[in-house]
């Protein structure tokens, strides 16, 4: 059985349909990068994974949990992906360390040392061990999204949802936040990532789904996808990208 | 006319005792009233529709009625309806509470709804439950930037205190009022009564700067 399976999924908001009839299986250790336009459903897609939309057709199965399951199963979900941000969503009256430490203290009920030690280890692991002590406001936001992959980690997920991680950052600072989900998909994390970083999803995804009007119009590999572009949507939208 | 310092520090004691009852009623009344306007308030912003509508219909009820109305039908209505005795005292502190609690409900809903919608989801996407988001996340956050709102209106309740001139409670507006129609020296008792409260409010605003202090960050 497949970590994630999608069938027959749709989305509605209101009358509008968002995702139509997505059907959809990730395994383990895929690092799938999810490309496609402004509204085309992508960060929708990834959001009805962790149950932060609910589905309104079909059923998606996360690791053998419906996300149409019980209050405990959809917690289960969520334990089990984690989630990273377009705005970061770091908790501002805690401290990195403290963000970091959240997750494990609250819903792994992990020991206050526990969390601590765990914390110290995976915001070292994204290049902040001197900046624990620092409120969200007091970091660049290269540092704040680390801070949030490193949260995001410490409540030990199966597999991590990116919605454009980098979208909100400077140019330079990009390559930080980069650099700590390459070293994630080196060990074999599930990844799912929507972003607008060809080149990252070139070099580093194993899958690459190119969303259009709340379908999937392209899935394959992601370096035959952007050297030899199967349709003409997908290579206007990659000029427009660049 | 001459201001009359004898007259000043003769009504002091007598005023003390009543800033004392101004003080007790505002440091009773007013902490139940942020508990009720905070549940009250929670309500409003993450409640069910129906119970919702409910804590709606309170917060309107007491905001669209002047205060002294609220004290008179507490003190006067309610036992009349009810069959208990009220004390003064007791009516007032019962009417402070009320009336406290609807307006603090307003802020908390507005702290509240303030929050960034994305640290909500930061929460959820955890496995968090919805009610510890509100509790560990939400409210925190919500907290800290309500503070200048609540100590606001923790002042204007500490001065609606004189309110309770009219049902008879020995504060300290009311001990001014007999103190004048004892010694006819409206000028040096008006002018002891105000600035005690000042004194009571600077207080009150210290100790929220202290707290606003202790809660910011960086
Ligand atoms: N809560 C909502 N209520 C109503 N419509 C929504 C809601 N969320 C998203 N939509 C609509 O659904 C469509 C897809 O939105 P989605 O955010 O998934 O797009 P996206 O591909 O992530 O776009 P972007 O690249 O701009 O982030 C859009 O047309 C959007 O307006
Ligand atoms: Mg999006």
């Amino acid at each position: 059985m497949s970590f994630l399976e999608f069938s027959g999924v749709a989305k509605r908001f209101g009358p509008v349909e968002v995702l139509k009839n997505i059907n959809l299986t990730v395994d383990q250790k895929e690092i799938v990068f999810i490309i496609g336009a402004s509204g085309s459903g992508k960060s929708t897609l990834l959001r009805c994974i962790n149950v932060l939309e609910t589905i309104t057709e079909g059923d998606l199965i996360v690791d053998g949990l419906s996300v149409r399951g019980t209050r405990r199963d959809i917690r289960r979900i969520r334990l089990e992906a984690g989630m990273v941000f377009q705005q970061f969503n770091l908790f501002p009256h805690l401290t990195a360390l403290e963000n970091v430490m959240f997750g494990p203290l609250k819903v792994r009920g992990s020991s206050r040392g526990e969390a601590r030690d765990l914390a110290e280890q995976l915001l070292v692991k994204v290049g902040l061990g001197d900046r624990m002590a620092n409120y969200p406001s007091q970091l660049s936001g290269g540092q704040q999204q680390r801070t949030a992959i490193a949260r995001a980690l410490a409540v030990k997920p199966r597999m991590m949802l990116f919605d454009e991680p980098t979208s909100a950052l400077d140019p330079e600072l990009r390559h930080e936040v980069l650099g700590v989900m390459r070293q994630l998909a080196d060990e074999g994390m599930t990844m799912i990532v929507v972003t607008h970083e060809m080149k990252f999803a070139r070099d580093v995804g194993t899958r690459l789904l190119f969303l259009e009007g709340g379908t999937v119009l392209h899935d394959g590999e992601p370096k035959l996808l952007l050297a030899d572009p199967p349709s003409e949507r997908l290579s206007s939208f990659l000029r427009h990208v660049h | 006319m001459n201001f009359e310092w004898s007259a000043f520090f003769d009504s002091i004691p007598n005023l003390l005792g009543g800033a004392r009852v101004t003080v007790m009623v505002a440091l009773v009344s007013l902490p139940i009233g942020l508990l009720i306007g905070t549940i009250v308030g929670i309500i409003l912003t993450y409640g069910h529709k129906s119970i919702r509508l409910i804590a709606q219909c309170y917060v309107g009820l007491i905001r669209g009625t002047p205060m002294i109305v609220q004290i008179m039908f507490i003190f006067f209505a309610v036992p009349v309806l009810l069959g208990v005795r009220l004390s003064g005292l007791s009516a007032g502190i019962l009417a402070l509470v009320v009336n406290s609690s609807a307006y603090l409900a307003e802020i908390v809903r507005g702290g509240l709804l303030a929050v960034p919608k994305g640290l909500q989801e930061a929460g959820l996407a955890m496995g968090l439950p919805m009610h510890r988001v509100i509790s560990s996340i939400v409210g925190p956050v919500a907290f800290r930037r309500m503070l200048p709102a609540l100590g606001n209106q923790f002042i204007v309740g500490l001065k609606d205190t004189s309110l309770l001139i009219v049902i008879g409670v020995g504060e300290l507006t009311r001990t001014g009022q007999e103190i004048m129609t004892d010694n006819y020296r409206a000028v040096e008792v008006w002018f002891a009564v105000g600035l005690l409260y000042l004194v009571i409010i600077s207080v009150m605003t210290s100790v929220f700067k202290f707290i606003e202090r202790a809660g910011r960050i960086s």
